[in-house]
Parts: C-alpha cells; sequence; structure tokens
C-alpha cells in the first residue's frame, strides 16, 4: 500500500501565513512593544558615558559577588577592552538585546516552569514542546520569525527567546519539583495557603536551581546575537557577521572577544546572585 | 490527668491505590492485605483505626515502619486524607472541613515536629520559629517576640539569628519544637520527632520533652519506633502492625498484659525493671489484722493462712501500723500485751509508683516484704522477692535475639539508661533467698513460695542479664561482679 506523502511542511507554512494574515496587527503592535522594550533599554544604557558605567558594572559586581574585589577589577578591566576597541555603542547594544530577551524568556519560562512542576498535565504538553525548541535548528525558526515581526532587533529577540527559554522552563520546574518533601508538608501542616507555600516555601528553597536557569538563559541569549544578526537584528552579531563576510579577521575577532567579554561578566555575577 | 477526650479517632482506613472503594468491599469480605494486594496492587495503610487521645496525655502511636504508624499520624491533620472514618478534634470532625477550615485548624489546633527538622534553609532561626505566625499575618514585632519566647521555652535562647546550617542536630530538633510551639497549638503532632538525633540527645530531648509537657500542658501524639522511647514518655501506648492497632494501653499494661503474640515478642528485648512500678508486681496484703484486736485473732489468722508474720492495720482505710512475727504475738498472749506493743512499727514502705529498679535495692537490704502505701499511708499491697523476679523473669525467658528492633539495643549501647548496679544486686537477691530461706519471710502468701519463686527463676534473670549485657559493659560490669557471682556459683 502506498501512503501517501504526508504534507507537514506544506501545513506547517499555511498555518504561517494563515497566522501572519489574520493576526497581523496583532503581531505588528506586539513588534513596536517588544522593539521600544530594546531600544529604550538601550537608550537608557547608552545615557550614561562609558566611564561612569564601567564604574557602575563594576560596582554591581563588587556587591554581587559580597565584596569581591577580583570579579570587580575583571568586569572594569573587560569593558576598559571594549570601550577602548571602540565597540562600546554596539556592545550595548547587544547586552540591551540579549537583557531584554532574558528578561522576556524568564517572565514566561518561570511561571510556565513552575505551573508544569505543579500540575503534571501540563507537563506532558510541556516536555515535548521544550524538546522541539531545544533540538530544532534555530535557523528554521528565523524564517516564521521574520515573517511575523519584519526585519530587525525584534525578530531576532523571538527566536533568542525560543532558543532560551528550554532551561529557564526546566531548572524551575526541577527546582520547584525537588523542594523537600517534609518542608511542603511543614507548610500544609502550619495552614499556609498556596500561595504562601510558594512564596515562602518553594520558590526560596528552589532559588539556586533557579537561578542555574536564569544563568543558563542568559548565556543562550547571548550565543544567538549571531544568528539572531542574520535577520536583521543590530549590534556585535552584526559586525561578526559583518566581519565574516568582508573576510576581515581583525573586526571579526574583536567583535567575537567583546561577545566573550560580556558573556563571562554576566555569568560570573549572575552566579554571585544564586544563593547558596 | 483529666480524661476529657481531645481527639477521636474512629474507623479510619487508608487506601493507597486507584480504586479504594473495591478495597474496602474485599476488606469487608474479610480478605487479607496480602490477597488484597494480589488482587488489586493497592496497598492498605490503615485498616480500621480507632482510640481517642485525652487531654493533656502524651499518647505514643509505636509500630516498626510500614506499621502505618505516619500514615495514622498524617491523617490526624490531613497531611494525607484517610479513605474513610472521622477524626474528631475537640468534637468537630477534622475530616468534613473544608481547605479554609481545615487551615485554621492547623494554624491554631495542631502543630507538627518532623523527623529529620524540615527546617526552611533559607531563613534564620527566628524566622524559621515565626513562620506558623508570619502566615497568618501576624505584625512582625509580635510575632518575633512570641517566637523567642517559644525559642526560649526549648533551651535556645540567643541562638535566634543563627543561620540553621550553624546548628547540631539536637539544636535544630529544639527549633523544629519551638516553630510547633510558637501557635500555641492544642495538639502536638510528633513524628520519630527523636529518631534522626544520637542516642544521647535523644535521650536529653525525651527529659526536657517530659519536662515541657509539665510546664505547657499540651496534648502530645508521639510517633516512634523506638520501644524504650514509647515506653519512657508515653502515658499510653497504641501498638500498630500492618496498619491496624494491636494494643492500646499504658506502658505497665503492654508490658504485663500484652494483648497477643505480636506484642509481647515485641516487648521482650524492654528492661522492665525501668518501666515497672512497686504497684505492678505488689500482693493482695491478706490477711491483715486490726490494731485493736487480741494476739488470738492474730495467731488465728496466721494459723489459718499458714504464715508466721501478719501486718497490723488500723482503721477501715487499712493504715499501717507495722508488722507482727508469730514469736512476738504467742508472746503477748503469754503477758497479756496489746499488738501494738510487740508489732514491730519500723518496716519498709515504698510508694505505689517507685519504679522496680529502685524497688530491688530496698527489698535486698529489707529482711521483710516491702509494704507499698500510698500517701495517706493505707497499706495497698505488700512486695515479696518472688514476685519481683517473676515480673523480670518474663523478659529473660523469651530472649534478647527477638526483639523486633534494633533500636532497643542500640539505646542500651549508649550507656545513658543502663542501671549499672542492678544485675549484682538481683544476683545478691537470689543468694540470699537461698541463704536465708529459714527465718523472716513474708507475712502473707506462703512462706514458701517466695523460696520457691527465688529459686524457679533464679536462673533466669541470671541467664537474661548474661544475654543483655552489650560487649562494651562488660568490663564495668565484672568489677562489680564478683561477690554476688561467687555465691549464684
Amino acid at each position: 500500500m502506498l501512503i501517501p506523502r504526508l504534507p507537514i511542511g506544506d501545513t506547517v507554512e499555511f498555518a504561517v501565513d494563515w497566522i501572519e494574515g489574520n493576526f497581523g496587527t496583532f503581531l505588528d503592535l506586539t513588534s513596536d512593544k517588544l522593539d521600544f522594550l530594546i531600544s529604550g533599554l538601550k537608550d537608557a544604557l547608552l545615557f550614561l558615558p562609558p566611564e561612569l558605567f564601567i564604574l557602575g558594572i563594576s560596582l554591581f559586581a563588587y556587591f554581587a559577588g559580597k565584596r569581591n574585589i577580583k570579579l570587580a577589577a575583571g568586569t572594569a578591566f573587560g569593558f576598559f577592552l571594549i570601550h577602548n576597541m571602540g565597540l562600546w555603542v554596539l556592545s550595548i547594544e547587544t547586552l540591551a538585546l540579549v537583557l531584554s530577551s532574558a528578561l522576556l524568556t524568564l517572565l514566561i519560562g518561570i511561571p510556565v516552569g513552575i505551573l508544569s512542576a505543579k500540575n503534571d498535565v501540563l507537563y506532558h504538553v510541556v516536555k515535548p514542546s521544550l524538546d522541539l525548541m531545544q533540538t530544532m535548528p534555530s535557523f528554521v525558526y528565523l524564517i516564521p520569525a521574520l515573517i511575523f515581526f519584519g526585519l530587525g532587533n525584534v525578530p531576532g529577540m523571538i527566536a533568542t527567546v525560543v532558543f532560551a527559554m528550554p532551561p529557564a522552563i526546566r531548572l524551575t520546574n526541577l527546582g520547584i519539583k525537588q523542594v523537600p518533601k517534609e518542608l511542603i508538608e511543614v507548610a500544609d501542616a502550619f495552614g499556609s495557603t498556596g500561595w504562601q507555600k510558594l512564596a515562602k516555601v518553594e520558590l526560596p528553597v528552589a532559588l539556586p536551581t533557579i537561578m542555574a536557569g536564569v544563568n543558563q538563559c542568559i548565556m543562550l541569549s547571548l550565543s544567538m546575537v549571531v544568528i539572531a544578526a542574520m535577520i536583521g537584528a543590530r549590534g556585535l552579531g552584526y559586525q561578526v557577521l559583518f566581519g565574516i563576510q568582508r573576510v576581515d579577521i581583525s573586526m571579526g575577532f574583536e567583535a567575537g572577544l567583546a561577545i566573550v567579554i560580556i558573556a563571562v561578566v554576566l555569568d560570573r555575577i549572575t552566579q554571585k546572585l544564586s544563593p547558596r | 490527668m483529666n480524661k476529657n477526650i481531645k481527639l477521636e479517632v474512629r474507623n479510619i482506613t487508608k487506601i493507597f491505590g486507584k480504586d479504594p472503594q473495591k478495597v474496602i468491599s474485599l476488606l469487608n469480605k474479610g480478605l487479607s492485605k496480602n490477597e488484597i494486594f494480589e488482587k488489586t496492587k493497592q496497598t492498605i495503610g490503615l485498616n480500621n483505626v480507632n482510640f481517642e487521645v485525652y487531654d493533656g496525655e502524651i499518647f505514643v502511636i509505636m509500630g516498626l515502619s510500614g506499621s502505618g504508624k505516619s500514615t495514622l499520624l498524617r491523617c490526624l491533620n490531613r497531611l494525607i486524607e484517610p479513605t474513610g472514618g472521622d477524626i474528631l478534634i475537640d468534637g468537630k470532625n477534622i475530616t468534613d472541613m473544608d481547605p479554609q477550615e481545615l487551615r485554621s485548624a492547623r494554624r491554631n489546633k495542631i502543630g507538627m515536629v518532623f523527623q529529620n527538622f524540615a527546617l526552611l534553609p533559607h531563613r534564620s532561626v527566628l524566622d524559621n520559629v515565626a513562620y506558623g505566625l508570619e502566615i497568618q499575618g501576624i505584625p512582625k514585632e509580635e510575632r518575633y517576640s512570641q517566637a523567642l519566647e517559644a525559642i526560649e521555652t526549648v533551651g535556645l535562647k540567643g541562638h535566634e539569628h543563627s543561620r540553621i546550617t550553624q546548628l547540631s542536630g539536637g539544636m535544630k530538633q529544639r527549633v523544629g519544637l519551638a516553630r510547633a510551639l510558637a501557635n500555641d497549638p492544642d495538639i502536638l503532632l510528633m513524628d520519630e520527632a527523636f529518631s534522626a538525633l544520637d542516642p544521647l540527645i535523644r535521650g536529653d530531648m525525651q527529659d526536657e520533652l517530659l519536662a515541657l509537657e509539665d510546664r505547657v500542658q499540651k496534648t502530645i501524639i508521639f510517633v516512634s519506633h523506638d520501644l524504650d522511647e514509647a515506653l519512657k514518655i508515653g502515658d499510653r501506648i497504641a501498638l500498630m502492625k500492618d496498619g491496624e492497632v494491636v494494643q492500646i494501653g499504658t506502658p505497665e499494661e503492654i508490658l504485663t498484659e500484652p494483648a497477643d503474640s505480636y506484642v509481647s515478642k515485641f516487648v521482650a528485648g524492654v528492661d522492665r525493671s525501668k518501666i515497672l512500678v512497686a504497684e505492678s508486681v505488689m500482693k493482695r496484703p491478706e490477711p491483715l489484722v486490726p490494731i485493736n484486736s487480741g494476739p488470738r485473732v492474730a495467731i488465728q489468722l496466721m494459723k489459718d493462712h499458714g504464715i508466721s508474720s501478719i501486718y497490723v492495720v488500723e482503721g477501715k482505710n487499712r493504715r499501717l501500723k507495722g508488722i507482727l512475727m508469730i514469736g512476738d504475738a504467742l508472746e503477748a498472749l503469754k503477758t497479756g500485751k496489746s499488738l501494738e506493743a510487740v508489732m514491730i512499727p519500723d518496716i519498709p514502705r515504698v510508694a505505689p509508683d517507685l519504679p522496680l529498679n529502685e524497688v530491688i535495692p530496698l527489698i535486698a537490704e529489707s529482711q521483710y516484704p516491702l509494704a507499698v502505701v500510698n500517701d495517706s499511708g493505707k497499706l495497698l499491697g505488700i512486695i515479696v522477692r518472688g514476685s519481683v523476679l517473676g515480673a523480670l523473669a518474663i523478659s529473660g525467658e523469651i530472649g534478647q535475639d527477638e526483639i523486633p528492633d534494633g533500636k532497643a539495643s542500640e539505646e542500651r549501647d549508649s550507656g545513658e539508661n543502663i542501671p549499672e548496679e542492678k544485675p549484682p544486686e538481683k544476683m545478691v537477691l537470689i543468694g540470699k533467698n537461698e541463704g536465708e530461706a529459714g527465718p523472716p519471710p513474708a507475712g502473707s502468701g506462703s512462706p514458701g513460695s517466695i523460696i520457691n519463686n527465688g529459686i524457679d527463676s533464679g536462673p533466669v534473670p541470671v541467664e537474661a542479664e548474661a544475654k543483655n549485657e552489650a560487649p562494651a559493659k562488660a568490663p564495668a560490669r565484672s568489677d562489680a561482679m564478683p561477690g554476688p557471682e561467687v555465691k549464684t556459683c
């Protein structure tokens, strides 16, 4: 018996067209909002002169690391290097994109993680979706992102959110599920409401694991900047892409180094923010 | 203790599985737990449990792991929903409550202390203790002052700002206890609260719990798998097996009147001398002679009962005056003296609640049986050597190997609870009985029975002691041994 070829690809394409056709205005509106978030953050960060920004972020690193002078010095040196390479504005653009993507990811990911830890049905729906998000090559969803949100920062952000979401959900889910049963019993036995149990017992106990999710989420967001640049996201990723196209080793390497510096600093700071 | 019923458990059943009703119908048909598991793959956690807990008592639920004791405790505040049955606290049915009422009952009526402390690791001692008050929305200052009070009650003053990770096990459980006390609940549920502590600390905590209970007068329901612990702290004990309550009773009742072979096996390894009290081994003090009767009456009574001494009492409420020996009675008959003049008034008396391990040295020194008298001087009974040995011998017959629980012997090894002097004294006693078979013995019963008892049961306690002996203890004991040991052999 001959099984006819299943029109999977066509169906998806049809669905994408249908969504674009019917929700176009909504998507445009969303796009505007997200763009406003990114450029707002960028403008805010650029408002400070670089020297002041470097001082500020170093101080933040110093106190986040509980008076960690090494971390503060490293941060200052890294950002000074970026400034020195003349990549300041591009780096801030990247930072704004990464931070807003991570923010959006966590705003969705943490609640979904909590809900899926409490609700088995939801968990069984979420789990295969996460597998799909993690294994589907990111280029594949660049195309619909492009169709929905047009060229620019926003589709880059959406692609980043899709890519960075799984660890945020998974680790939040894991953290909540790992709260010892006895502590849940304590919360119940003393008459906590569901919210009190969540806020005063589950989240604080799960916090180290959730923070690991936050850290992973930021790191994955950073790793997407070059790919996001392919659909018009600005910043260091675009610079790297430019370097590749022109076979300009110097330009590519400097931009790549700036990405690494931002990555390392963000990684260390978020790790230090996590309680043990 | 007043006997107001604080908590009543009626027909509580808990089935773990998807179709509990089916299991219940099978249970009603009389199938066993195993048969039901084979058929339905469902487990019976609790099967028709009934008991009452009185106001202000410590009620111990005791059993091996898997007997359902923790499940039962969790049913009491519905951390586990019972499949069927009612739980009444102050007459109010917990099982009928909606979530709001249940929450309020948990906040105000029932506190809980957990086996592994279950402290919130991100909070300080103070904030852990104040947790129950915090979720009730009590303002910070008020809840802190209440929490501080509870911290002081459990002896942790000065540690309120410590982090949980800085505390030792014993201190952690004090925090757990303070947290439960801070809400000022009527009922404290304690789930193996001291099991995770090492034996020395455990003993201290038990003592402190008893002291605390004297001060705060809570109703405490304590789950334990450690029989020694249960016997030590329990006013009453419910012994569980396979989800059913096998026996409920005071520690003494459990020891002296085990409901079935399981219970008697369970209690076999217990050091009875710590649990049994004078009252439980005494005999009826018969016959007695009133102090105002003549010597002739006394002699006749002794003759009728074949005894050589008799207790002299006064009045309707049998105030003990002394003991009359047959020789002295005959003397009185000749000289016309009164009983009061010839009796021996200075005889050893003990209170009815004196533990047996304190009775033993007294009876070993005494020439006469011990008289058990209450506060007003009423003669309740007498203790002869034979009955002491008889009571202790029961444990020896069953043997140490069958203690169902390793903890019991572990506790012994710790050394704190072992009455060191005891074994030699028991042997002294036996030696004496054999040596002095003739002159002084009992005023009641048959004098011969003491000697017989002594000899018959003699070897048993010796053997039991030998088995009881933890290896580590041996050297310490052998120092004390030689004298008596020579005598026995």
